[in-house]
């Protein structure tokens, strides 16, 4: 019972405080929530630039060309020899018959040239396409397959892919380093910012102490209120980034670019843990700050 | 019975000036004991001493059973629950109105609100603010500030309340007016340990005086009056 009474009023007087000695409450919380929607502007960019990282790379293959000589053992080993690669994901065959049907649905002057082709004149190659493992290791894979035996050419759009899987693999970097150097300067801005509010209630922690308030129960009302002033401080960034990232979502029709690389990750649930993710991070902010603040004043 | 021990204690500050040196008392329950010295005698650290304030260098302090020379810092709450502590300067929350700044000292014990209540306006009768429970502290004058300070300090019913100079920044009949309070509740059986610098108070009240010189215990009289010397 006396138990339940403390933790009632702790919340209570959590919540008085915040109210009490509002000016610096609301100092915190603007200081919370300005730095969480420069988080919030980084999550959307850093997972969106993910999400378009894998898109990429889960279709980026290597197209090895077959030299027009091979036969039915010759096509196996190669296989084999392929799949024995580390890297290798998957490796899938496609017959110069199926490139010369592609060829003419592509339009409709092609497939005049393409039936007047017979088996032996047929112009194209069979191939394999290889998709690989870790992209970053792309042009390794190419360059084994390359000097295989009864292959006429390796191709995976080679300068092009690398550099974009190179920038966007900086800018996941940057964001998610920028993320976290975020969220840790907003903890100690915030703790500053804490500690500031908490300075002006030095004689109340000290009074407390005199009236024989133990350390724990000092504590805890200053932690509960870091937390309301930290879950106050997500509110405003929560409602821009849920708010924000929908209507650019509609308004760019999920698509940032033309082609399909460009494409925005689903605004559901997306926003949904983002939001939570926001709330745990103003949260845990909020009471980190706090702890740190109050504990310096409970030495003597 | 003994409340206080206070064996051999010294306590000499980083700058090196030296507080205390070589300091025994004894004070039984239910005594009014007036500490008395010229500033930097040592009366004030000794006083933050009794409630761990300051803890000596060499020597030992009995409280009630507590060794407060050896007690951490997270220990410290335990010898502050057996005593009040009253200071010149107040120390009253002012965003508190005068019954809730009483009433937070028992809120630390997790007390219901019903008890609270209740012996929070007692206290407030016994020192003579019942109309004033919804005042905030700059609404009311230094003499009633005190009695606050008073009230907060015995609504937790201690064995011992140390008074700071609580009459320094007093006028000398409000003074009179703290210490006959002061006398009530020590005739209530709580031990009153009470620094001071006012003459006429140590004369009138004719209690234990122990003055302190230079970080040493000169005298102790038993109904004493203020040491001429000072």
């Amino acid at each position: 019972m006396k138990f339940f009474r403390s933790i009632k009023r702790y919340f209570r007087d959590a919540a008085k405080s915040v109210i009490r000695n509002f000016s610096l409450s609301l100092a915190s919380i603007s200081c919370i929530t300005i730095t969480l929607i420069v988080v919030a502007f980084s999550i959307v960019l850093s997972y969106n630039v993910e999400k378009m990282t894998e898109h990429v790379s889960s279709n980026i293959s290597i197209v090895v060309f077959l030299d027009g000589e091979s036969t039915e053992d010759d096509l196996k080993q190669i296989k084999a020899s392929i799949e024995r690669l580390d890297n290798v994901d998957s490796i899938t065959f496609k017959s110069k018959q199926e490139y010369a049907e592609e060829t003419k649905e592509m339009d409709e002057r092609f497939s005049l040239i393409v039936d007047s082709w017979t088996e032996d004149t047929i112009p194209l190659l069979d191939s394999y396409e290889v998709k690989v493992k870790d992209i970053d290791l792309i042009g390794d894979t190419a360059d084994k397959i390359k000097k295989m035996d009864k292959i006429f050419s390796v191709n995976y759009g080679e300068e092009y892919i690398e550099s974009v899987i190179t920038i966007f693999g900086v800018i996941e970097k940057v964001c998610i380093g920028g993320v976290i150097a975020l969220v840790l300067v907003t903890a100690f801005l915030i703790a500053n910012t804490i500690k500031l509010a908490i300075f002006s209630r030095k004689t109340e922690i000290e009074i407390m102490r005199l009236v024989g308030a133990s350390n724990m129960s000092i504590k805890i009302p200053f932690i509960i209120e870091g937390s309301f002033i930290g879950f106050l401080g997500t509110i405003i960034p929560i409602i821009i980034m849920s708010y924000g990232y929908n209507s650019l979502y509609n308004y760019l029709g999920g698509q940032l670019f033309s082609s399909s690389l460009g494409r925005l990750v689903e605004p559901y649930p997306f926003i949904l843990w983002s939001s939570l993710l926001l709330l745990l991070i103003g949260l845990l902010v909020g009471m980190f700050g706090s702890y740190r603040a109050v504990k310096k004043y409970l030495k003597i | 019975m003994d409340l206080i021990r206070i064996t051999d204690v010294q306590k000499t500050y980083k700058t090196g000036t030296v507080a205390l040196y070589d300091v025994d008392l004894t004070i039984s329950k239910g005594e009014f004991v007036f500490i008395i010295g010229a500033s930097g005698s040592g009366k004030s650290t000794l006083i933050k001493m009794l409630y761990r304030e300051e803890k000596p260098d060499k020597g030992s302090i009995m409280i009630g059973g507590i060794n407060v020379a050896k007690l951490k810092d997270r220990k410290v709450y335990i010898l502050r629950r057996k005593l009040g502590v009253v200071f010149q300067d107040f120390k009253l929350l002012p965003r508190l109105t005068v019954y809730e700044n009483v009433a937070f000292a028992m809120e630390v014990f997790g007390y219901d609100k019903k008890k609270i209540h209740k012996r929070v306006m007692e206290v407030l009768e016994l020192v003579g603010l019942k109309g004033k429970v919804r005042q905030y502290p700059d609404q009311l004058s230094g003499g009633e500030q005190q009695r606050v300070v008073i009230a907060r300090a015995i609504v937790n019913n201690p064995k011992l309340l140390i008074c700071d100079e609580p009459t320094g920044n007093l006028d000398p009949d409000t003074s009179m007016g703290i210490m006959k309070v002061l006398d009530d509740i020590n005739k209530m059986g709580t031990t009153i340990v009470m620094t001071t610098h006012n003459r006429d108070i140590v004369n009138t009240m004719k209690k234990r005086v122990v003055v302190l010189n230079e970080g040493k215990i000169v005298q102790d009289y038993e109904r004493g009056k203020y040491y001429e010397v000072l």
